[in-house]
């Protein structure tokens, strides 16, 4: 290549002139190549091993928690420091329901909220709200365990599930709100604009055609809220307590009375001495990771979908 | 939808009357009824929006009215003490800020070293172009399915880092007591033994401590700090990385001369962010921090954090003491809330930057 340039009969300089060749050379030797191949290695290394406590956490679950698992852990009651056996049947129950009432409290304000943000994107008080709503996304659940004790626990005067639910349905309010807002500005606009030119009021069009549409999106919100809302314990231990026993008496579901729930459950028996609390520890623990998996995984498969119809 | 439906004009169909359309007609202005609910449902939507500014104002106020007394009774020595004694009627929480603090800012560090490393090693294609020069090399790197494999296992690389995060903190804290606290123990008995004399080893690891904690804490916001800073390293305009490739730079000096100070704002973003989520991290540190109120550097020494003074004594607490733990939160809250609007202001600004 640079024989026939340099030839001085052409009148062109050759370009490669002051390139020193060897100075090119893609070897290990030359510190610029080691040091990218030290760093490649680096990096490696500390993505994988950033992967080790998961597989450990994993592991560890399957193995002390799966020893325990069985019918008995899902209908029995939590046992006393010294007795064997026993379950956690009441905290599963509590769990459940408390989710589920703070799903009820949170769903209908978030969705409203986010159906106001899609359609008024640019006023101020849109702005205002999603950045009330970025704001929530970072609040330590902790402090929502503290605003429903001052808000709910001190003017009813004792600890109940519903104190534990409007604190999980604070920290699931962001959620639903920010996510609900994406789905539904997804929504091609020829459609919203298809259904106003035949004469529909945008509440029509809301209900008709973006929540539809936007469903798949909304649900994954709702999904991901549930996921966290059910393995938070820090919003619980001063709100719904912790109790020994059904949440029902005399057939009716008592809402206003301590309840228990997985995570207050591993939190308190983790650091018992008894082995057998203990045991019951873990295996809670492996029920509500595969719980909240199991939520996680819904919200991803229907976040899929979403992303084909967009 | 039928233009001409069966359905008898005279028959009042609500759901219809107040949604849909009226019988036999695609097009048609809307009815005073429909125009009435399309006006309702517009302001409730409006005030639930107002709603939500209002939850969180109300949050803040509640807290506060809460820890008023409190405040006025202990004034500003309650930041300043460093006793924590019901019994004695001494109330300080100076020990708990500095654990918040001190096992925060540890936690980041740590987090963002493995968080930003693994944004880079997830966002420049090592592991798709390792696999697929493997591939190329077995001559299948065209296969329909082989083909599609370097993609495929970066994205599961991805959503099991994202796991990560799914775990509940209270299944970190007990992970933390049966295997972390076991493991490190002898390690951190050794480092007592022979460097003692360094002030971060100067007590010996006796159960829960700080470096646990700070293990664990760097575990939880990891994931935080990979996927922003992972979005920020994907947004950079591939021209900036070619032109760098152009020059002659190495994969890393482009990555550091280039691809990593056009995304720093957005990874700071992500930083600060995740140094929100640890200050307010309360299972995770009430099992592995040990709970004792000291100032103290060594890494191995129990302390405590304002999140766990929460959870550790709000169950219990008489009427006296709530007040004080209100007056903690808010202090919590006012670090907490600092943080995180810095955090999203950051990540505005640097999502406008990329916009331009």
């Amino acid at each position: 290549m640079a024989e026939p340039l340099s030839n001085p009969n052409l009148g062109i300089e050759d370009p490669f002139a002051g390139v020193d060749f060897s100075e090119l050379e893609h070897s290990l030797r030359r510190p610029r190549t080691f040091m990218d191949f030290v760093l490649n290695g680096l990096v490696t290394l500390m993505t994988l091993s950033a992967l080790v406590p998961l597989f450990s956490v994993v592991l560890m679950l399957l193995w002390r928690g799966g020893k325990r698992l069985g019918l008995a852990l899902f209908t029995q009651l939590p046992p006393a420091p010294l007795e064997t056996g026993g379950g956690f049947g009441n905290a599963i129950v509590g769990t459940v329901l408390m989710v589920l009432l703070a799903v009820l409290l949170s769903v209908p304000v978030g969705l409203m909220t986010a159906i106001y943000l899609a359609q008024a994107k640019q006023s101020k008080v849109a702005e205002v709200v999603r950045f009330a709503a970025k704001v929530l996304t970072g609040f330590p659940s902790i402090l929502a365990g503290v605003f429903a004790y001052g808000a709910i626990v001190l003017t009813t005067g004792g600890f109940s599930a519903l104190a534990g639910a409007v604190a999980l349905s604070v920290l699931m309010l962001p959620t639903i709100v920010l996510t609900s807002e994406d789905a539904l500005r997804m929504v091609p606009s020829r459609m919203k604009e298809a259904s106003v030119g035949m004469g529909a009021t945008s509440t029509q069009t809301v209900w008709m055609v973006l929540l539809p549409t936007a469903m798949p999106g909304i649900l994954t919100g709702v999904m991901l809220a549930v996921a966290r809302a059910a393995g938070e314990t820090a919003p619980l231990i001063f709100t719904a307590l912790f109790s020994n026993y059904w949440m029902w008496s005399h057939g009716e579901v008592q809402v206003l009375q301590p309840t228990a729930s997985l995570a207050v459950l591993i939190y308190n028996f983790a650091g018992m001495p008894f082995k057998n609390q203990v045991e019951l520890a873990w295996a809670a623990a492996l029920v509500l990771v595969l719980f909240v998996l199991i939520a996680n995984l819904i919200g991803q498969s229907l976040s899929n979908k979403q992303v084909q119809q967009g | 939808m039928s233009a001409h439906s069966s359905a008898q004009p005279g028959l009042p169909v609500l759901p219809g009357a107040l949604f849909g359309s009226r019988q036999g007609e695609i097009t048609q202005v809307p009815s005073p009824l429909q125009r009435a609910v399309d006006v309702t449902f517009r302001r409730l939507c409006h005030a639930f929006a107002w709603f939500t500014i209002l939850l969180v104002t109300f949050i803040v106020l509640r807290i506060a009215m809460s820890a008023a007394p409190a405040m006025r009774e202990q004034g500003w020595g309650f930041l300043t003490g460093r006793v924590w004694d019901a019994n004695a009627g001494q109330f300080g929480i100076l020990a708990q800020i500095w654990g918040t603090l001190y096992t925060s800012i540890l936690a980041l560090i740590l987090g963002t070293a493995f968080g930003v490393a693994a944004a880079v090693f997830l966002s420049e294609g090592f592991l798709g172009s390792t696999i697929f020069g493997l591939l190329k090399y077995f001559g299948v790197h065209l296969h329909p399915w082989w083909g599609r494999l370097p993609d495929q296992i970066e994205r599961i690389l991805k959503e099991l880092i994202e796991l990560l995060a799914a775990i509940p903190s209270v299944v970190y804290g007990l992970w933390g007591i049966f295997v972390v606290i076991p493991l490190i123990r002898p390690l951190c008995h050794a480092l007592h033994e022979h460097a003692g004399w360094i002030p971060l080893f100067s007590t010996d690891l006796s159960g829960p401590g700080v470096l646990p904690a700070v293990i664990v804490l760097a575990i939880m916001i990891m994931p935080t700090v990979t996927a922003i800073s992972r979005d920020a390293l994907v947004s950079v305009p591939v021209k900036l990385r070619m032109a760098a490739y152009g020059l002659g730079a190495t994969r890393w000096e482009s990555i550091f001369a280039v691809i990593l100070p056009t995304a720093s704002r957005g990874i700071a973003g992500g930083i600060v962010l995740a140094f929100g989520r640890a200050l307010g991290e309360t299972m995770a540190l009430a099992m592995l921090v040990g709970n004792s109120n000291q100032i103290n550097l060594s890494l191995f020494s129990p302390a405590n954090t304002l999140a766990a003074l929460l959870a550790n004594n709000f169950p219990e607490a008489g009427p006296r003491e709530v007040g004080l733990l209100m007056y903690a939160a808010l202090v919590l809250l006012g670090i907490t809330l600092v943080v995180n609007i810095m955090g999203a202001f950051i990540l505005q600004r640097a999502a406008k930057n990329a916009a331009e």
